[in-house]
């Protein structure tokens, strides 16, 4: 555990001295900030729209949930911003190590391999979770000024579903590093792995069919939908559980056979 | 403090060492000599349990770096080659990361930390960013980081490579001023590094083992052959049969020179025997015309390079 926690805390301070770190987390914001803007803008004047047409006909008052509407399509568009920002966040985890021979003095130091592989992923999750920390102001923002007071559950479950999310995809991309020693390339690969998940994602919405099907179970992204509704499925937490243990997995497969290959 | 026995390591069909054994007594310094591309790296990535071997064993500290590596680990301090630094750390920090790695006490890590910073002299560089040292001082750090833990073996992978003269003296005086307490093993390729700095040579080439001696004893034998070089018009294989018959030659080679009928010959002798006299009366005699005759002395690095690329010369023990 005290390994773990060293790598760990040396990740961190190494993402905070890099450029990448603020420029990352700054694209992030402005991305996020500006998509939260036009979600907001949209969905007012729909509804203000639909409250005027209910005034001139005479009809009911319309039923637009105008605060659980930007929430929810909030997260989904978070979800999707983070498949461009995680290979940034992973691609030098262990491709830098192996180009710098950092990688020699992990390996003589008598710590395992596990411990190095956990204090590096704890870390980009760490450093995502920050990520994520701004964003909450624009979820506190809508609950404050929801009128009937909007419910804090699905917030909580919106940013447990984007923890678990970014595991999963932050473990793939660890995974990824580790075969390459050049940065560049650790995150074209991860980004083209991501962009898979997401067409994979696409086409398990287009139909119904057995295949359509058993993609939608699959897709890691459209579990995500369920956690910004506010519903925590299990079979969810289970997809990502896994998926993330599979990662890290892959990754100790491929540093072990490390001292092998060489 | 480290046994070496029958190390064999293969990459595919490539040999990289072969059945090299030797030892290392507590406090020495063993160097280790060898033309790049030698194996010198590959003996010291398993001994350091960064490779696996193919074949043979080899124990760190009475710890086998196969079947109890993370003991092996705790006992030794590597520099490779290149020195592991996160550059956009600093010195300090840098230094504590490693103290926590290799399981240093966190009540002692401060006072172990600035005692390696003292050794290695770069206190005034704490707060520096490894980036912005320069390379010797960068090699200081890289240092401080194997001896962070205090091991009782140290493994130096070319430890003075790429530095100016000045450090070059200063790295090895650090080495030197650290046998005793430390059982170090230094790889290099420059062969006056060895003599100034280690108790024992291992001289490694082709993965094999060439010679192990004392830099003294070394030397002299080495150098217990005199060489001069002449210059014959004549037929290359006759010239050859006819020098060879004087007394005190080991050996002639011989290369062709441009134009003419003319080889150049270089003619190896015994210690203290000086032919030069017999060998132009000889060639004067079969009727050919000498061009040119001198006497060559043997540099160590031309005894070291005969050593490595033909491995006749002499084997020590």
């Amino acid at each position: 555990m005290k390994n773990v926690l060293a790598i760990f805390e040396k990740e961190m301070k190494s993402y905070f001295v890099s450029p990448i770190a603020y420029v990352v987390l700054t694209v992030f914001l402005v991305i996020s900030g500006y998509f939260f803007y036009n979600i907001l803008t949209i969905f007012m004047e729909r509804s203000m729209f639909a409250a005027m047409q209910s005034q001139q006909f005479g009809g009911p008052p319309p039923s637009i949930d105008v605060p659980a509407l930007v929430s929810r399509n909030f997260f989904g568009v978070l979800s999707t911003v983070i498949l461009f920002m995680l290979p940034m966040i992973t691609m030098a985890t262990f491709a830098d190590e192996k180009r710098r021979g950092t990688m020699e003095l992990l390996m003589t130091s008598p710590i395992t391999n596990l411990q190095v592989i956990l204090g590096k992923f704890l870390g980009a999750l760490a450093f995502f979770f920050l990520m994520l920390v701004p964003t909450l102001f624009y979820q506190v923002f809508i609950l404050v000024y929801s009128s009937p007071r909007m419910a804090f559950g699905p917030i909580f479950s919106g940013y447990l579903g984007l923890l678990l999310l970014g595991g999963s995809l932050i473990a793939l991309g660890i995974f990824i590093s580790t075969l390459t020693e050049n940065q560049i390339v650790a995150a074209s690969v991860t980004f083209g792995a991501f962009l898979i998940l997401w067409v994979i994602d696409l086409s398990a919405r287009s139909g119904g069919t057995a295949l359509q099907e058993i993609l939608s179970y699959l897709s890691i992204l459209n579990h995500f939908e369920d956690f910004s509704k506010g519903v925590i499925d299990t079979s969810s937490v289970v997809i990502y559980s896994s998926f993330i243990f599979l990662g890290l997995f892959l990754t100790f497969r491929s540093i072990e056979s490390l001292r092998w290959r060489q | 403090m480290i046994e070496v026995d029958h190390l064999t390591k293969r990459y595919g069909s490539v040999k990289a060492i072969e059945n090299i054994t030797f030892g290392v007594e507590k406090g020495e310094i063993l160097g280790f000599l060898g033309p790049n591309g030698a194996g010198k790296t590959t003996t010291m990535r398993i001994l350091t349990c960064f490779l696996p071997a193919t074949e043979g064993t080899a124990r760190v500290a009475g710890f086998d770096v196969f079947d109890s590596p993370m003991d092996a680990k705790k006992h030794l301090g590597y520099l490779p080659e290149n020195p592991p630094l996160y550059q956009e750390l600093s010195v300090d920090s840098f230094l504590d990361f490693v103290a926590k790695i290799k399981g240093v006490d966190s009540r002692e890590r401060r006072r172990r930390i600035e005692e390696v910073k003292d050794r290695v002299s770069i206190k005034e560089y704490s707060n520096t960013l490894i980036k912005n040292l320069s390379k010797g001082y960068k090699q200081r750090v890289g240092l401080a980081q194997a001896l962070i833990h205090d091991p009782q073996v140290l493994i130096l992978d070319e430890p003075t490579v790429g530095l100016d003269p000045n450090q070059i003296i200063e790295v090895r005086q650090l080495i030197k001023s650290l046998s005793g307490d430390h059982t170090i093993i230094l790889s290099t390729h420059i062969l006056p590094e060895v003599s100034m700095t280690c108790q024992r040579v291992v001289i490694i080439s082709k993965g094999r083992i060439a010679a192990m001696d004392t830099p003294e004893n070394l030397t002299r034998q080495l150098q217990g052959a005199e060489r001069i070089y002449l210059e014959v018009k004549g037929p290359e294989s006759t010239v050859k049969t006819r020098i060879k018959e004087i007394e005190g030659v080991l050996r002639v080679e011989s290369t062709r020179l441009d134009g003419d009928e003319a080889y150049s010959f270089s003619v190896e002798t015994e210690l203290k025997q000086d032919v030069r006299s017999k060998v132009a009366r000889k060639i004067v005699e079969s009727g050919y015309d000498l061009l040119e005759l001198r006497a060559m002395s043997m540099s160590l690095e031309e005894v070291f390079l005969q050593l490595t690329t033909k491995e006749e010369g002499v084997r020590g023990q």
